[in-house]
This record gives C-alpha cells, structure tokens and sequence, in this order.
C-alpha cells in the first residue's frame, strides 16, 4: 500500500466530485429531501391490534366503551376474558397485544369524579408497538368516555360537562411526536444506508463507461490503493450527510437526544464503512452506471426498510427472516441510533453492534478489494 | 544483444470461448525499436496488446516484458511500461496539471522527479501555457500528445500505443511520430497499431496480423521485396470497375487490386506485361489515360497478403 497513489486516487476523485456542481448537490440534498420524506410521510400507524378485553362491571357504560375499543380501526377485538389469569394467558400465547380491562366501579368514578380510570394491561416486547397502542387505548378511552358523559348528562338534562375531546386532541398530538422520536433514529438509518451505498456505486463504473479504467488498470496501482483512494473522499461526503441527517432529526423532528457525539460519531463512521464498501463492491463487480446505481438502490432500500427493524419490529418475524436481518448492516446501525437517541448509550453499552459492525466493514472491504479485479478480461 | 530483448512473445494465444482472437504470435523486439502492428479490424491487434500489458491473461503460450513473465507478475510489468489505450485515456473533466499528477500519482512518481517529469510531459505536448485547461476544451492532437506525455511519466522502458493518431490531423499525427521517434531514440521500445499505411512506413518493423495470426513480420522494404514478387503497374482510366473485370485472370497478370479510383496490377515484368495488357484493354474498349510502373507499396504488400477485405478505409 503506497500513501502517494492513495492520495493521487483521491485527490483525482475530489476533483471530479467538485468540478460537477449538479452531482454534489444531489449528494448533499438528497439526504435532506429523504430525511424530509421520510420524517414526514413515514407513517407507522397501528391498525388491528389484536386486543383482549375484560369487563369487570358489565354495565351499559362498560360496554359502550369496549364497542368504541371494537369499532375503532386501531384495534380488533378478539377475545373476552372472564379473570385475570385469562388475561394474561392471552397476552402470554400472543393471542393479543393489550388487554383492556374495566374496573369493577367504572360507571361510578366516572360519574363522581369526573374521570375513570380503565387498565390497559401490554405487551412490551417491541415497545414501539406497545407504545403507540397504548397512546391509541388512551385516545379510545378518552373519546369514549367523554361520549359516555355527555349522554348522561343529556339524560339528567344537565348541562354538558367539559367533554375532554380537546384532550383527545392533545393525545393525538402527543402520541405523534412519541411515535415520530423512535422512528427519526429509523429514518436516519436508512437515508445513510441508501446514500452511502449511492455515493460509491457509481465510482468504478464510471471510469468503465468513460473508458479510464483501462489505462487506469496498466498502471502499478493496486485494488487496495484504488479501493482507498476512491472510498476516503466519499467518506467524508458521508460524514457530511450523517451530520445533515442527525441535525434534522434533533433540532427538525425534535428527537430526543441523549448520548454524546463522540460514540454517534464513532458508530457513523463505521456505518459509512460498511455502506460504502458495499457501493463500491457493487460497482466493481457491475460495470455500468445505471446498473451499478439501481443495484445499490434495491441492494440498500429493500432490506433495510423490511429488514432493519424499523418498519416491522424484528421479534415479531418469522425465525428464519430474523436470521437474514443479521446480514443487514442498518439493523445494527439501527439499534445503535435507538440506544444513543433514547437510552443515552455509550459505545462500551453497544459492543455488540458495533463488533457486528466492524466485522461487516472487513468482510466488505475484503469482498470489495477482491472483486475489483486489475485485469480486463 | 539478448540483454536488448524488450519483448519476447512465444505462441501466443487468445481465445475468447470458441472463438481465437491470437493464434500463436510470436515476435522479438528490442530497445529502441519501433514496432508496428498492422492488420484489418478485428486482427487480434489490441489484444496482443492487452496481453502484453498484463491486461488479459493468455490461453496459452507467454510473453516477457522487460524480462517479466506477463502472466505471472503483472504488476512489476506494469511499472516498466506505458500504455495508451484504444479509447480515450485521459481524465476529460481534468485539466492538463490534474491528469499529470494524477497519472504521476498512481505511477509513484514524486517530488523534484515529478516536477521535472512533468515539466519534459507539458513541453513535449507543446502545452506549456496551458496547464490549467480542461482536457475537453484541447483538440484531437492535443489531447493525444497529453496522454503520450501522461504515459511516460514514469519513463517506462516499454511504450504500448493502441492506434494513438486515429481521427487527428495529418499535421498534429506527423508531430506525433516526431515525438515517437525522439523516445525511440532514448532507448525507448515502442509498440504501436495504426491503419494508417503511410505511419506503417515510419516503423523500423512491421508485424501483419490478420485472423489472429502474425502474417508477415520484417522493415517495411523487407516486406515488399518478400510479399511482392514482381513489379506494380498503375493503371487509370474513365471506368476503373470495368477494367478490374478484364484484367482479372488476364494473361500476364498476377493479381490485380482498385487503389482508390485507379488500379495497381502485379505483373513479373513491367516492361514486357504492359504491351498485353494495353491490348486487352483495348479489346474490350476500355480507355486508359495512364498506364506506368511504381514502386510498391504497402499498401500493396498488405493486399497481397490480406486480401481486399482487409484494405483500411482511406
Ligand atoms: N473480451 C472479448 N471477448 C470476446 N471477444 C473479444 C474480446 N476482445 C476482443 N474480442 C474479439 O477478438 C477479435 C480481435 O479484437 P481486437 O484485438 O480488438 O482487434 P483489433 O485491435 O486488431 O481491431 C475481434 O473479433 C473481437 O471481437
Ligand atoms: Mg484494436
């Protein structure tokens, strides 16, 4: 490995990215329009929750309650439980994600102190899932109960007493911003993962097309030097876009921030690796542009957005799916975003991700050395 | 003298599935030798090149470059040779300087060597002015000349030019081989294709290559006096097609040929053959307006042994 064709490569690939005004842009907006898209139009609403009930009370209240659980598209209701230990072996079998249960005193709270409180029993084993069906229950409950009020009072030929459906609102709202914070480390996952493998893709198919590459090939340069040299500038691109994304997704969506930057950037950092060792494996085993790219675009969008664990919770798939999601780099960088966004983690706390990462980053960039082949035939 | 062997390719042999694109070529040269490679499209010419490149691998046969097996290490051969591809070989979308250092880059080439290969580069192309023009602004010759300069930075002891003049102007493809021949005078061996019949003449040997096979290989006088066994009369008249008929298998004449809107005839004897062949012409009615000997070409030698078919387009 010689440093002096190191940077000869990456100073001729600077040169090129930055004499091409119109490519830049779109490495640097592209990003920011995803992040936009994506933060905006990702819509992880819940539909058909399976949902078990118990009604302690039995009263016509109760039951105008559990029709609106019924009615509403968030949740089906599947079972009636009779006791407690029903219910949680329902929860237990997975027959249902969350379980309503009516206190036995539900009517009479409700009409004494203006507010009754109804137990939402969950399971948390993908707690965005629990999470946002729970802030669904509460809007469920809140609309419900509000209705409930509003014909006694009718009834009683009362005045209507402040009908909480501003509170409803507000649960709206909020469970919005809930859901939006675990899905802002998600999207920024993906955007990285879809450009970093974009920014490379396209970097040995082009001296192809144009012809270089067989001059190129004559010379002493190596496939490693060549790998590094056309890599380095693209990484710092990358590094410049992960900063772009990050900024969205705190100061933009208002994500929770709770880690440092020092382990956001370490971690990043060997995301990039890992993405733009695949691009460029892509586009030296590929030797024209517009394949290159496309194979990069499906090569990154299709696995991580089925397959990271951002769209659909990966204990939720079938055991052998959730072996292939081990071969999706977002996965890790995925859980690594939720660790240090939500938890604080620090990179002693992701050893485990970050060890997958790096094994990742070798095996790809020996792949990606090996099929960069310094013969024509 | 065998310490002046450059190249040395024995059998060499490219298949390409079923199909054999280097049939068992073998060849010398040595230092400072300009080699020709002269055939029609499709030859096998640049990929012998490629061969001899460490580019493509052979299917059988080998080839030493520099005293390097080509095969077996590649990459040593390519730090003793220069090469200017079929294609463009330059960056279009860097300037002058950028393709210089970028080529002096990857060639290893540094510090007070660099400059001072640099600078031979810029002068050579006459470019000095122009270093920080974009090579898509330079014009055919230029950009030529800049990829020679760019191709021996690293002053390869072996230069391999895959038909560097096609589609540049008489004016800049002279100054070009003025170049080549000031390299060749350093010692340099250079390896050159063209179609040009006029550039063949300029290299010190000539190797014809047609279907894959090394055909004839010799100086261009060499050459003519091996291929052409006879003497060449030129022949102009108002209806050239009407006179290749009559002259075809005509008594006297070996072989006959079009050369743009005249034709060349391979007679034994140029004196005594032109008689008979004025009288058929005027058998057939046909008119000439001259009829005289010429020196052979080879243009002449590459009819003879390749065949129409394999007549560059003027
Ligand atoms: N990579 C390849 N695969 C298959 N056939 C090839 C390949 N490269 C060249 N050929 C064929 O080999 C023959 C010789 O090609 P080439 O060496 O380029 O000829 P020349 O340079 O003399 O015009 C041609 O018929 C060409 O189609
Ligand atoms: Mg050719």
């Amino acid at each position: 490995m010689m440093l002096r064709r190191v940077r000869a490569v990456a100073q001729k690939e600077i040169i090129q990215i930055l004499r091409d005004p119109r490519s830049l842009m779109v490495v640097l907006l592209m990003p920011l329009m995803q992040m936009a898209l994506l933060g905006y139009g990702v819509n992880l609403d819940i539909k058909h929750v399976p949902a078990c009930v118990f009604d302690r009370e039995g009263s016509q209240q109760s039951q105008s309650l559990l029709k609106a659980f019924q009615a509403s598209q968030y949740f089906s209701v599947v079972e009636s439980e009779r006791t407690y230990a029903d219910v949680t072996r329902a929860i237990d079998a997975g027959r249902c994600k969350i379980a309503i249960v009516v206190p036995h005193d539900f009517s009479e709270t409700l009409a004494n102190a203006n507010a009754a409180s109804v137990q939402a029993i969950l399971d948390a084993t993908d707690d965005n899932t629990a999470n946002i069906a729970l802030g669904y229950a509460q809007a469920v409950i809140g609309a419900a109960s509000g209705n409930i009020q509003l014909e006694r009072a009718q009834a009683m030929g009362q005045p209507p007493p402040v009908v909480p459906a501003v509170a409803e609102y507000r649960v709206w709202y909020n469970e919005d911003l809930v859901s939006r914070n675990y899905i802002m480390p998600g999207v920024v996952a993906l955007v990285m993962a879809l450009v970093g493998a974009q920014l490379t893709s396209l970097t040995i198919s082009r001296e192809w097309e144009r012809g270089t590459m067989e001059v190129l090939v004559s010379t002493p340069v190596t496939s490693l030097e060549l790998m590094a040299g056309k890599i380095l500038p693209y990484f710092v691109i990358g590094l410049i876009d992960a900063a772009f994304c990050l900024m969205i997704a705190v100061f933009w969506f208002q994500a929770p921030f709770r880690g440092s930057i020092s382990t956001l950037f370490f971690t990043t950092s060997l995301f990039l690796v890992v993405v733009l060792g695949l691009g460029y494996f892509i586009s030296a085993s590929i030797k024209s542009q517009v394949g290159a790219s496309q194979i990069a675009l499906v090569a990154t969008l299709l696995p991580t957005t089925l397959l990271s664990g951002f769209a659909f919770p990966i204990e939720q798939m079938p055991a052998p799916i959730q072996w292939l999601t081990y071969l999706v780099p977002a996965r890790y960088y995925f859980s690594i975003l939720k660790s240090i966004f939500l938890k604080g983690s620090g990179i002693a706390d992701l050893a485990a991700p970050i060890a997958a990462l790096a094994l990742y980053a070798a095996v790809v960039g020996l792949l990606a050395a090996r099929a960069f082949k310094k013969t024509l035939g | 003298m065998t310490g002046d062997i450059r190249i040395r390719a024995d059998k060499l042999t490219k298949r390409f599935g079923d199909f054999v694109a280097v049939n068992a070529v073998s060849f010398e040269a040595g230092r400072g030798e300009i080699m020709g490679f002269l055939g029609p499209n499709g030859a096998g010419k640049s990929t012998t090149i490629r061969i001899l490149c460490g580019l493509l691998r052979p299917s059988s046969g080998r080839a030493e470059v520099a005293g390097l097996d080509v095969a077996r290490e590649p990459e040593k051969v390519r730090a003793n040779i220069g090469y200017m591809s079929q294609k463009f070989s330059l960056y279009d979308d860097l300037s002058v300087m950028e393709n210089l250092s970028f080529f002096g880059g990857v060639y290893g080439v540094k510090g007070a060597r660099l400059k001072r290969r640099i600078a031979f580069a810029v002068e050579m192309a006459g470019l000095a002015g122009r270093e920080d023009a974009v090579v898509s602004d330079l014009s055919g010759g230029w950009k030529q000349r800049l990829a020679l300069g760019c191709a021996v930075l690293h002053e390869p002891k072996i230069l391999f030019l895959d038909e560097p003049t096609s589609g540049v102007d008489p004016a800049s493809r002279r100054r070009f081989w003025d170049l080549i021949y000031a390299l060749a005078g350093d010692g340099v061996t250079v390896v050159i294709t063209t179609h040009y019949m006029d550039e063949a003449e300029y290299c010190n040997r000539i190797a014809l290559i047609n279907g894959g096979r090394l055909v004839a290989l010799g100086s261009p006088s060499e050459l003519k006096r091996s291929a052409i066994r006879g003497e060449i009369l030129l022949v102009e008249g108002d209806d050239p097609g009407a006179m290749l008929e009559a002259l075809e298998g005509a008594p006297g004449v070996r072989d006959v040929a079009p050369f743009g809107s005249s034709l060349h005839i391979v007679v034994d004897d140029a004196a005594r053959d032109r008689a008979a062949i004025e009288a058929r012409l005027a058998e057939r009615s046909l008119s000439w307006s001259r009829i005289e000997p010429i020196k052979a070409t080879l243009e002449d030698v590459f009819v003879q042994l390749v065949g129409e078919g394999g007549k560059a387009a003027p």
